[in-house]
């Protein structure tokens, strides 16, 4: 059950056999864009003579007898916080609302070398700053299960747009849960590679030490072949690993007999909605009807990752975004004639920058200032320490960790956009595997209705497996698609 | 260590930030980052004796390379999408800066 209607390899097969042309699967790609897009706003741009433009190149080669790429003719979306070259890239922020970037980004070059059309830029979180895309210049997303409802975030374009099937494959970027969290909200297959593990050349840093770039797609065999595209050294991140990379599609076997679990059931125990705590339940016994082990383990400081994450993450971000100054490009304030170099820098980037952006800077300038930094940002970066040394000890004895995804279905909007502490507090499952470093993924492992509602919202299953062992967790991850249909199901749209 | 922000302190912070904020907003910020701080205050009651901080999780070595010139940016793309720049002359413009 691991096929999907619409999958990388078919599209990528039809074309190679002629079936149908790369323009067309282009079109057709723009049309569905055309039809359900607007209404979610999933996308910020679309670029449709681009796209056909790349389109028309692969039938070319193809007709020339050229070797087509992996991903030769795939519609993609990339969020829009990645660079691409000549197409407008802003965050989701109006303080770089008319910015074309100069250059691609590396995952971009390496997508589009191996024949990937790039379709269009995704809307999300400002500057990836959100977990229900509420933070966006541009306005919401909206979840293709329950329009009423967020797709998470702050990929939340990104997953949007693959549930609804626009594009088979998208790019987000996880920094505390970024791709994981919209992956869960939205039904889909989400996954945060190791730190390192993806070049971040091109990617508009929000917390250096944490960022990282990964595929949202339909199933996990497509999330391994679009790895293998993005993975790999690159001299222009001098943080990317040199490790070489794997065969990521070769580790699917489907089996997992032996493999070993690990559950934190203390951690998972509170605060997890009753639908979503069955839904994870269920998913523990298919793994281990399949030959897994569960194996109880403790990660004693995982409580403490939401303040340590929000500690890092905003001292990382306000020294990032210090260079959104209204000088090399971007928005900048009207300024009079007499007003100071100073006082445009500061009106420019509270005319530019949302209410969230604002909080964490002023949150991070503040941890990192005199007087606050041992107690908070230090103290921070030792427990971070510490939450490291607790998956090491665990993954002495299992493989891979497992926890739901998020505490509950996808909430509404409106519903947390007044109270940030509550917004953060969602991340509680997802902020851990960025702090030390590890891969992890979200793939559907159910359905469930959220506060009362008769909503049928998807649920995810969050695995975190060991620092560049992306082919134990796929491997898992896929077994588990090989025995169940939930990221076949797709949502009823207008 | 209990954590409320008066105006004072956020106005400070500001300043730091280069954000100028609105009344409004100052106000917001000093009860929302108290309350945020208030409940990452729980941070301090973890044993930390002789643990050293994690900056990174994963520096890879080698990664310095022979201080060669390679082509870059063009001064015209790199004043491309400023908001006044003069363009003839590859500069970015900005207010001025001394009397």
């Amino acid at each position: 059950m691991t096929t999907r209607e619409w999958s990388i390899a078919a599209i990528r097969n039809d074309i190679v056999s002629g079936a149908v042309s790369a323009v067309e699967i282009c079109r057709s790609t723009l049309d569905r864009i055309q039809a359900v897009g607007p209404a979610l706003n999933a996308f910020n741009l679309v670029d449709a003579d681009r796209a056909l433009a790349s389109a028309s190149a692969i039938d070319r080669e193809r007709a020339a007898g050229a070797e087509l790429g992996p991903l030769a003719g795939v519609p993609v979306a990339v969020k829009d916080n990645m660079c691409v070259r000549g197409m407008r890239t802003t965050a989701s922020s109006r303080i770089l609302d008319r910015f074309v970037p100069p250059y691609d980004a590396t995952v971009v070059a390496r997508l589009e070398a191996a024949g990937a059309v790039i379709v269009g830029k995704t809307n999300c979180d400002e500057f990836a700053m959100g977990s229900s895309n509420e933070n966006s210049a541009f306005g919401p997303v909206r979840n293709p299960w329950a329009t009423d409802r967020t797709p998470g975030g702050s990929s939340g374009g990104a997953a949007a747009a693959v549930a609804a099937r626009c594009v088979p494959l998208s790019l987000g970027s996880d920094t505390g849960g970024s791709i994981r969290q919209p992956a869960a909200f939205c039904g889909v297959t989400g996954l945060k590679p190791s730190y390192g593990r993806v070049s971040r050349y091109g990617l508009l840093a929000f917390a250096s030490s944490l960022d990282q770039i990964g595929p949202i797609t339909g199933t996990v065999a497509e999330t391994a072949l679009a790895l293998a595209v993005i993975a790999g050294p690159d001299p222009r991140d001098s943080t990317s690993s040199r490790d070489p990379v794997p065969d990521y599609a070769a580790a699917l076997t489907g089996d997992i007999d032996g493999i070993r679990i690990g559950v934190p059931r203390n951690f998972v125990s509170d605060g997890v909605e009753a639908g979503v705590r069955r839904a994870f339940d269920a998913s523990l016994a298919t793994l281990q009807s399949a030959g897994a082990t569960l194996v109880d383990v403790e990660l004693p400081h995982a409580r403490s990752a939401i303040p340590v994450y929000y500690l890092v993450c905003t001292a990382e971000a306000s020294s990032n975004l210090a260079r959104y100054d209204g000088v090399k490009y971007g928005y900048r304030a009207a300024t009079a004639p007499d007003e100071s170099l100073t006082r445009m820098y500061r009106r420019t980037r509270d005319e530019g920058f949302g209410a969230e952006v604002k909080r964490r800077i002023m949150l991070g300038t503040y941890v990192l200032s005199a007087g606050y930094y041992d107690a908070f940002y230090l103290k921070a970066q030792q427990v971070r320490t510490l939450l490291r040394r607790d998956y090491d000890a665990a993954f002495e004895v299992v493989d891979a960790v497992a926890t739901p995804t998020t505490p509950t279905a996808a909430f509404r909007l409106g519903e947390k956009t007044g109270d940030p502490l509550q917004m953060y507090l969602a991340d509680v499952f997802t902020v851990s595997a960025p702090l030390a470093g590890l891969p992890a993924i979200s793939i559907p492992c159910g359905f469930a209705g959220s506060d009362g509602s008769a909503d049928r919202l998807p649920v995810g299953l969050h695995l975190t497996g060991r620092f560049l062992d992306e082919p134990t967790l796929l491997r898992v991850a896929d077994a588990y698609q090989r025995l169940t249909d939930w990221h076949t199901q797709a949502p009823v749209l207008g | 260590m209990s954590v409320t922000l008066t105006i004072a302190e956020v106005q400070r912070i500001a300043v730091l930030a280069h954000l100028e904020l609105t009344e409004d907003e100052q106000r917001m910020f000093a009860r929302q980052l108290g309350e945020i701080l208030a409940y990452a205050e729980q941070v301090q009651s973890v044993d930390t004796s002789g643990v050293p901080a994690t900056a990174h999780v994963h520096v890879p070595e080698g990664t310095e390379r022979e201080d060669e010139p390679r082509p870059s940016l063009s001064v015209a793309d790199a004043v491309a999408n400023a908001p006044d720049a003069a363009a003839e002359a590859g500069l970015f413009r900005v207010p001025r800066v001394i009397g």
